[in-house]
């Protein structure tokens, strides 16, 4: 491989954007992972009970899952903007399942708002289409990533991969959204949350055994990255972390609701760690790929004079934005409350 | 040996009908997506700033009425919103995926502009918008105000950031071409080409009329239907004042707009006016039907001479025909019904906007003929905004970009029956969701109509349906507390 370019001052700008975009789907995975998670978890039946959790759930996410949502479109621009081949090989490799996931955006996202203001007797049927739309999403989701892993083989190992993927990224998307009600709610909506998070979080530990095992035994060159000397020294602390968070995470649900609250935030910065880890983890696998054995980030990066426009930007935009997102969070803080305008 | 096969044609020819099929469906979802995507924007970009107007009112007079339009049109805000924003989720991931070609070659100019289209407008809207609907128990009057005026100046800019990736597209400046791939020479000039300013004025204006008839016609539908609260003249008057007033100066930019497009784009204006043969003093066509085979129009009804005294103020001026671009011009009678279509509409707007202001705003009658005609055009904005949008588009074809890229060379590979089959899901999906959205608007506006509460909180809000569940909670926050 030849990374070297004719212009190597700028050869830090693929870096910094790959950086920029992998971080963006990294805060997509985990906020939008919890509207999506929550959406799926929505209970279907009629009875008034439900009705009252459904419109609490909702409530929950109601505030923040625009902004969440944003995060997609701002990864996907990066990679249009940034690494435009790698976009369009990979976009045109998931075409359908892509397509099947916009539409699974599209109904979670018009139900939020169709639920309240259409007659009162299709409320139901909107919430039925919230929970679907996510639910379609969340697999789609799922699919792909598991596509991607697997460099878009078309053999029947890699399609099985790709649909253990999608069960296992619902399991984790339905983790850090029980997770998320676990904390933004209180009472029987709370427990039952528990219990959801409780599963989910088993599923989700399963997966992602699962999904290590098969990825270090599909690629040689991921396993030796692994499982050689003397890298294998940072897996064990990792594996560990994993274990603890597991068993206290499941000891902790199995509590709730303590006194106080104690440690509602807890399943959910678990949420969060463990997200990042296995985010890190297949970045370092793949890099410095951007598509699977085919291209890496420096032969699909864009003009550097385009992205020196873009970086100069998003130094002083991405701080803004972070900024007001935490203080939209802070306005929200707290147990939800009903939503008025 | 197999390349001299029969067989091997036979599937070469396959091939290139098969990307044949592909372009047209590339081009067809594209044209629907964003058809669909540009109504909800259109409405809302201007929207949001009468939000802001309605808001600043009632801080002002601190009459309830206001309050209630503001809280009314806001939460059609949200819903238009949110189908703003999706449908645009889906714009952004069609251009990697239908036009490949796009981003290859001037991908170092789109991809800047739409970077920045995301950073700093998006992010600004959707933050900030979840204060502006939810928050206004949350956060202090003040800061309610900022942030509907963020969520103001977020939709604008990505109209804005848009706006100028379309302009360029139409009329491109500031690069060079190295190697086959366009290069920046001038961020300044690219930002602002030639027909940005007009472009960006008359959309922004075309928005601003849209949402005025939709608040017109909505408002006229609750005085119909025997809605005899005070905020519903408001915003009807408010509405219709806005549109008089703004209806004389879209014409005014469209005209500076047709004459920025003659000197940059002549072989769209000989669409436009379905000028066959280069002439002087060109008659102005108020109908004709083009004929594309025979190359000439049928049935003219025509005004002499007017097409050149506008186009180049000489009643004997010389306009450009479309047979000095044979080959390398749109197809006519898609451009020259579409502008009329915008014109004709412009023209009924501008005549129900004074005569409603007249009678509603200065006579203060509401007879019920004009307040049904009024309803007959609440989305009349929606077609013209489209019409016009027909116009530019296919006007520039075959480019995408003028001159530089055209739309076969950009499209993409995928097989076409996945294409077709994203495009069935994506009409099926906008159909449902135009009816719904529709249809929602005008129950919004029926319960509005029949919550007779004097208490703003309590009215047009969001439980109207069943307001007993929560009419304890409303009513013990008083009005004052916001
Ligand atoms: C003149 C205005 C205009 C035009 C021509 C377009 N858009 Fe748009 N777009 C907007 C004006 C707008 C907006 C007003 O800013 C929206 C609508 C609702 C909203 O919240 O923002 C929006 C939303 C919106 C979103 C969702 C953003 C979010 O999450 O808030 C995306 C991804 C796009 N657009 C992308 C596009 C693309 C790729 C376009 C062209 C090819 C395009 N839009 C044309
Ligand atoms: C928002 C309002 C817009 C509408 C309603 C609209 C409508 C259309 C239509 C009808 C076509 C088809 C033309 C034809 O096939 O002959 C088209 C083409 C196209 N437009 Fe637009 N357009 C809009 C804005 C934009 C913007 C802002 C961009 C760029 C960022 C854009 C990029 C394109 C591209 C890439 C095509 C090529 C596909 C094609 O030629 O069919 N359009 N548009
Ligand atoms: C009666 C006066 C009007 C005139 C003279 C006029 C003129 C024009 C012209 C010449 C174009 C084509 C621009 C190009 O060459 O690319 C255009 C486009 C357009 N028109 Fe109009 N127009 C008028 C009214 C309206 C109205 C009432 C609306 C909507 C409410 C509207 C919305 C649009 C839009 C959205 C476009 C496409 C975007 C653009 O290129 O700016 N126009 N108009």
């Amino acid at each position: 491989m030849e990374f070297v370019t004719e212009s190597s001052t700028v050869n830090w700008l693929p870096m910094v954007f790959i950086a920029l975009m992998g971080l963006s789907f990294l805060v997509y995975a985990i906020l939008d992972g919890y509207d999506l998670g929550v959406g799926v978890l929505l209970p279907t039946d009629k009875a008034a009970a439900n009705q009252a959790a459904r419109d609490k759930m909702i409530y929950s996410i109601g505030p923040f899952w625009d902004a969440n949502e944003t995060w997609l479109v701002l990864a996907i621009g990066l990679m249009l903007i940034a690494f435009p081949k790698a976009h369009s090989i990979v976009l045109q490799a998931l075409y359908l399942p892509t397509a099947l996931m916009l539409f699974g955006l599209i109904l979670r996202g018009v139900s939020f708002d169709f639920r309240t203001k259409a007659p009162s007797k299709d409320k139901h049927k909107w919430d039925l289409a919230f929970k679907a739309g996510s639910l379609i999403a969340t697999l789609c989701q799922g699919y792909m990533l598991g596509r991607y892993v697997t460099a878009f083989d078309t053999s029947t190992a890699a399609t099985l991969f790709a649909l253990l993927s999608a069960i296992c990224v619902t399991a984790g998307y339905c983790y850090v959204g029980s997770a998320w009600l676990v904390m933004k709610t209180e009472g029987e909506l709370q427990k039952r949350s528990a219990k959801w998070a409780i599963w989910s979080n088993r599923f989700m530990a399963l997966g992602i055994v699962a999904v290590c095992i098969a990825n270090l035994s599909i690629d040689p060159v991921i396993a030796d990255k692994w499982l050689g000397f003397p890298q294998v020294f940072i897996l064990i602390p990792l594996v560990m972390l994993f274990g603890f968070m597991f068993v206290t995470v499941e000891l902790y649900l199995r509590k709730v609701p303590m006194a106080d609250d104690f440690g509602c935030w807890y399943p959910f910065v678990c949420a969060i760690i463990i997200f990042t880890l296995c985010f890190c983890g297949l970045a370092y696998s793949f890099y410095p790929y951007i598509v699977p054995n085919q291209l890496t980030i420096f032969e699909a990066a864009s003009a550097p004079a385009s992205l020196l426009v873009i970086f100069w930007g998003a130094v002083i935009v991405l701080p803004v934005i972070i900024g007001y997102t935490i203080f939209a969070y802070k306005v929200f803080w707290g147990k939800t409350s009903q939503l008025n305008y | 040996m197999f390349a001299f096969s029969p067989l091997a044609f036979i599937n070469l020819a396959f091939i290139d009908l098969a990307t044949e099929t592909g372009l047209m469906l590339s081009r067809i979802q594209f044209a629907a997506n964003i058809s669909f995507h540009i109504l909800f924007p259109t409405i809302n970009i201007a929207l949001c700033w009468i939000l802001v107007f309605f808001k600043w009112r009632y801080n002002r007079t601190q009459d309830d009425a206001w309050l209630r339009v503001y809280r009314f049109w806001v939460r059609i805000f949200a819903l238009t919103f949110a189908i703003g924003v999706v449908s645009g989720i889906t714009m952004s991931f069609q251009f990697g995926t239908n036009w490949p070609g796009y981003m290859e070659k001037v991908g170092n100019i789109a991809g800047p502009l739409l970077g920045y289209e995301v950073m700093t407008a998006f992010f600004l809207e959707a933050s900030f918008l979840s204060i502006m609907l939810f928050g206004m128990d949350r956060v202090s009057n003040r800061v309610h105000t900022i942030a509907t005026l963020l969520v103001a100046v977020g939709t604008s800019l990505s109209a804005f950031w848009i706006l100028v990736l379309n302009s360029w597209m139409q009329t491109p400046a500031g690069f060079e071409m190295i190697d086959g791939v366009a290069h920046v020479t001038s961020w300044s000039e690219v930002v602002f080409n030639p027909s940005m300013p007009y472009r960006l004025a008359h959309m922004l204006l075309a928005s601003a009329l849209t949402a005025a008839f939709l608040i017109a016609g909505i408002s006229a539908y609750r005085l119909i239907k025997g809605d005899q609260k005070s905020s519903v003249k408001y915003a009807l008057n408010f509405a219709v004042l806005l549109a008089a007033i703004l209806m004389p100066l879209q014409a005014f930019v469209g005209d500076l707009h047709g004459l920025n497009t003659f000197e940059h784009q002549p072989a769209k204006v000989a669409a436009m006016e379905g000028v066959w043969q280069t002439e002087r003093g060109a008659p102005l066509l108020l109908f004709a039907v083009p004929d594309e085979t025979e190359r000439t129009n049928h049935f003219e009804v025509a005004i002499p001479n007017l097409a050149s005294l506008i186009l180049t103020h000489e009643i004997d001026g010389e306009i450009r025909g479309l047979d000095e671009f044979k080959g390398e011009h749109a197809p006519v009678a898609p451009v020259f019904y579409s502008f009329r279509l915008m014109i004709g509409i412009g023209l009924l707007m501008l005549a129900l906007a004074w005569l409603a202001s007249y009678q509603f705003v200065y006579k203060k009658r509401y007879p019920t003929w004009l307040l049904k005609t009024t309803v007959a055009m609440t989305f009349s904005g929606w077609i013209a905004t489209l019409a016009g949008w027909y116009v530019t588009e296919i006007g520039r074809q075959p480019y995408l970009v003028s001159g530089v890229l055209t739309t076969e060379e950009a499209a993409t590979g995928i097989a076409p029956e996945n294409i077709a089959l994203s495009l069935t899901l994506y009409l099926l999906v906008y159909g449902f969701l135009l009816i719904a959205y529709i249809k929602t608007l005008f129950v919004m506006a029926d319960r509005a109509v029949k919550l007779e509460a004097t208490n703003p909180k309590l009215a047009d809000m969001q439980q109207a349906d069943s307001p007993s569940e929560d009419l304890n909670e409303k009513l013990s926050t008083p009005v004052s507390a916001q």
